[in-house]
């Protein structure tokens, strides 16, 4: 079995077996096996869509309990930009800041200050000749795995950089190990997350072999002890480094804009950045520079772990900004620093495909076109796959039969019930009462007819 | 049966959104056999350029594509007005298309010279009054561009 670690799990008392997820997730990566979902885990990108959608709440994110703080002698706190738009009439930012150290932080690093940083090495990044243009953004971790998994011939047009709050982790870590003398194990440095993603960035992240962030902790959970101890703040430290480029990476629109260039594109919610891929693939887009995709509706302000909506957050966001310096940190040497970059690039992982053979590939292909055909086409999800072509794929791959289909379920047992009618009255009634004590699938399909 | 996989497609004409449907599902198919990405790619670009022709020019027509392990063959057929001049057509920036349809970023004389660009064989037969026929193919692994 696959052992590639995820940020979502399933509770499966609460799964009641719809189809509201598997008819959403991007990469088809969902099925519902006997009653309850399950999670191809090769497919799976971690976008966190099927969390936003389940009606039943049995899609439960992973991240660290705000208890995992007391194991490290020396705390350090990330707070993501969107943290800064959660919270209703706020113009300082000193103030969540402060609130983080009275949670037991004993130093607090801005992600939206390594933001600022990594802006400057892209505006570097992007003078340079002989690059992939345009630059995809490697800031969502879920466009990174699903540019890997569906566009092997994007990949080279990912900028090859960690993420703000991996910057964030190395500056802060070094700073920590200078200043305190501890030794790595005792500094613990962890994300305040609007995002599941970024919990799975953490433990297996992209581009890098291992991650200087030791936890990431919820927004959500973080949320409501933050904000009363924010409201007994008296003295704000002077702790914000942050100016309107880094904030402004809050939501969608802000890294392209800090480019300060005109040809760029900023996508978000993930069927718009499935559709900008496409046309990229396709070379559709002309004069364009720089690509900004974000996963979640409204950038990182519309993750699932946040608390407040995404445009509302995004308003709040506007408003702090206002009386902020353009950029308050700056690269040294105005020179892309080492640590910046990507161990390795980002590599296509060949998932969707059916065979490596492609000989075999195109038989299956066939063989799904047939199969497809003699489906209803309805894409009702009752049989578990998100769509018809969908089983079809699965019964090729042998992970699914023809008879999970209800409506071809119900035809073989009609045929069943007329051939043995043909022979006699007694047969008939014995099969017409197996049909009353059929489970819910047959009595679900009976009724719609 | 035959080692390779038959697509046809209707390309509806004038309805522009509707535009680049046929290539989207011929790509998705060809990224599911695990096909050469760069031949996916040129199969794309070409048909698109092509679909989005016959709609400019002929009201539709019809696409069939057969897709081969080695090789991508597509016929494009219309019943529109046939290409006067194929040599000019063939020309960089030469182009009938009317204004309503450039104003959409259309029309700018480069579809005929993309597909030729793009794929490894193209030949075109034309008559003026009864339509067009455009044969394309485009090779794995060989690439021309």
């Amino acid at each position: 079995m696959d052992k590639v670690f995820h940020s979502v799990t399933l509770d499966s008392n609460k799964c009641v077996g719809c189809t509201n997820c598997i008819k959403r997730c991007p990469t088809e990566a969902i099925r519902v096996r006997d009653g309850k979902a399950q999670i191809i885990s090769g497919r799976c990108i971690d976008c966190g869509q099927c969390i936003r959608i389940c009606p039943h709440y049995a899609k439960r994110p992973v991240y660290d309990p705000l208890s995992v703080i007391d194991s490290y002698k020396y705390k350090i706190a990330l707070p993501a930009p969107a943290l800064y738009g959660q919270f209703n009439d706020l113009d300082d930012i000193d103030i969540i800041l402060t609130g983080l150290l009275g949670l037991g932080f004993d130093h607090v690093a801005e992600v939206s200050a390594a933001a600022e940083l990594i802006s400057e090495a892209t505006r570097i990044y992007m003078s340079k000749k002989g690059i992939k243009r345009p630059v995809i953004s490697s800031a969502c971790p879920a466009v990174l795995r699903l540019i890997a998994v569906r566009f092997p011939d994007l990949c080279e047009h990912v900028l090859p950089f960690v993420s703000p709050m991996e910057a964030a982790a190395m500056i802060a870590r070094e700073k920590a190990r200078q200043e305190t003398g501890l030794s790595d194990d005792d500094i613990g440095i962890f994300f305040i997350s609007p995002c599941p993603a970024k919990v799975t960035d953490v433990k297996s992240p992209i581009g890098k072999a291992k991650s200087s962030v030791t936890g990431v902790l919820a927004i959500s959970e973080v949320f409501p002890k933050l904000a009363s101890l924010m409201n007994k703040v008296g003295e704000t430290e002077p702790l914000s480094q942050s100016g309107v480029i880094g904030v402004s990476w809050a939501g969608i629109g802000g890294e392209s804009a800090a480019l300060l260039n005109e040809q760029h594109l900023a996508a978000d919610g993930i069927e718009n950045v499935i559709q900008v891929l496409e046309g990229l693939e396709d070379e559709k887009f002309r004069g364009l520079d720089f690509i900004e995709l974000s996963a979640c509706s409204g950038g990182c302000v519309g993750g699932v772990l946040t608390v407040e909506n995404p445009y509302v957050a995004r308003a709040r966001v506007q408003r702090l900004r206002k009386y902020l310096p353009f950029s308050c940190s700056h690269l040294p040497t105005h020179a892309i620093p080492e640590y910046m970059n990507w161990e390795h690039s980002l590599e296509f992982s060949p998932v969707m495909e059916l065979s490596s053979d492609i000989t075999k590939a195109m038989k299956m292909m066939s063989e799904i076109d047939r199969i497809s055909g003699l489906l209803p086409g309805l894409d009702c999800g009752s049989c578990g796959a998100p769509s018809c072509r969908c089983l079809a794929e699965d019964i090729v791959k042998g992970g699914a039969q023809i008879t999970d289909c209800v409506f071809i379920l119900r035809e073989r047992i009609h045929n069943i019930s007329t051939t043995l009618a043909s022979m006699g009255s007694n047969p008939l009634a014995s099969v017409q009462e197996k049909m009353m004590r059929m489970p819910s699938p047959m009595q679900k399909s009976d009724r719609d007819e | 049966m035959s080692s390779s996989i038959s697509l046809h497609f209707d390309v509806s004409g004038d309805d522009f959104t509707r535009a680049g449907e046929a290539s989207t599902q011929v790509k998705k198919t060809l990224k599911k056999i695990g096909y050469d990405s760069d031949a996916i790619r040129r199969v794309a670009i070409a048909m698109y350029e092509g679909e989005i022709n016959m709609v400019i020019h002929a009201g539709g027509g019809t696409a069939d594509v057969e897709i081969y392990p080695d090789r991508v063959d597509i016929v494009l057929t219309d019943e529109g007005p046939g290409i006067e001049d194929v040599e000019k057509a063939m020309t960089a920036g030469f182009s009938t298309a009317p204004d309503n349809v450039r104003s959409l970023g259309f029309g700018a004389g480069m579809g005929l010279p993309n597909i030729e660009k793009y794929t490894d064989s193209m030949r075109i037969e034309t008559e003026i009054g009864v339509g067009t026929k455009m044969f394309l193919s485009v090779n794995a692994g060989g690439s021309n561009s």
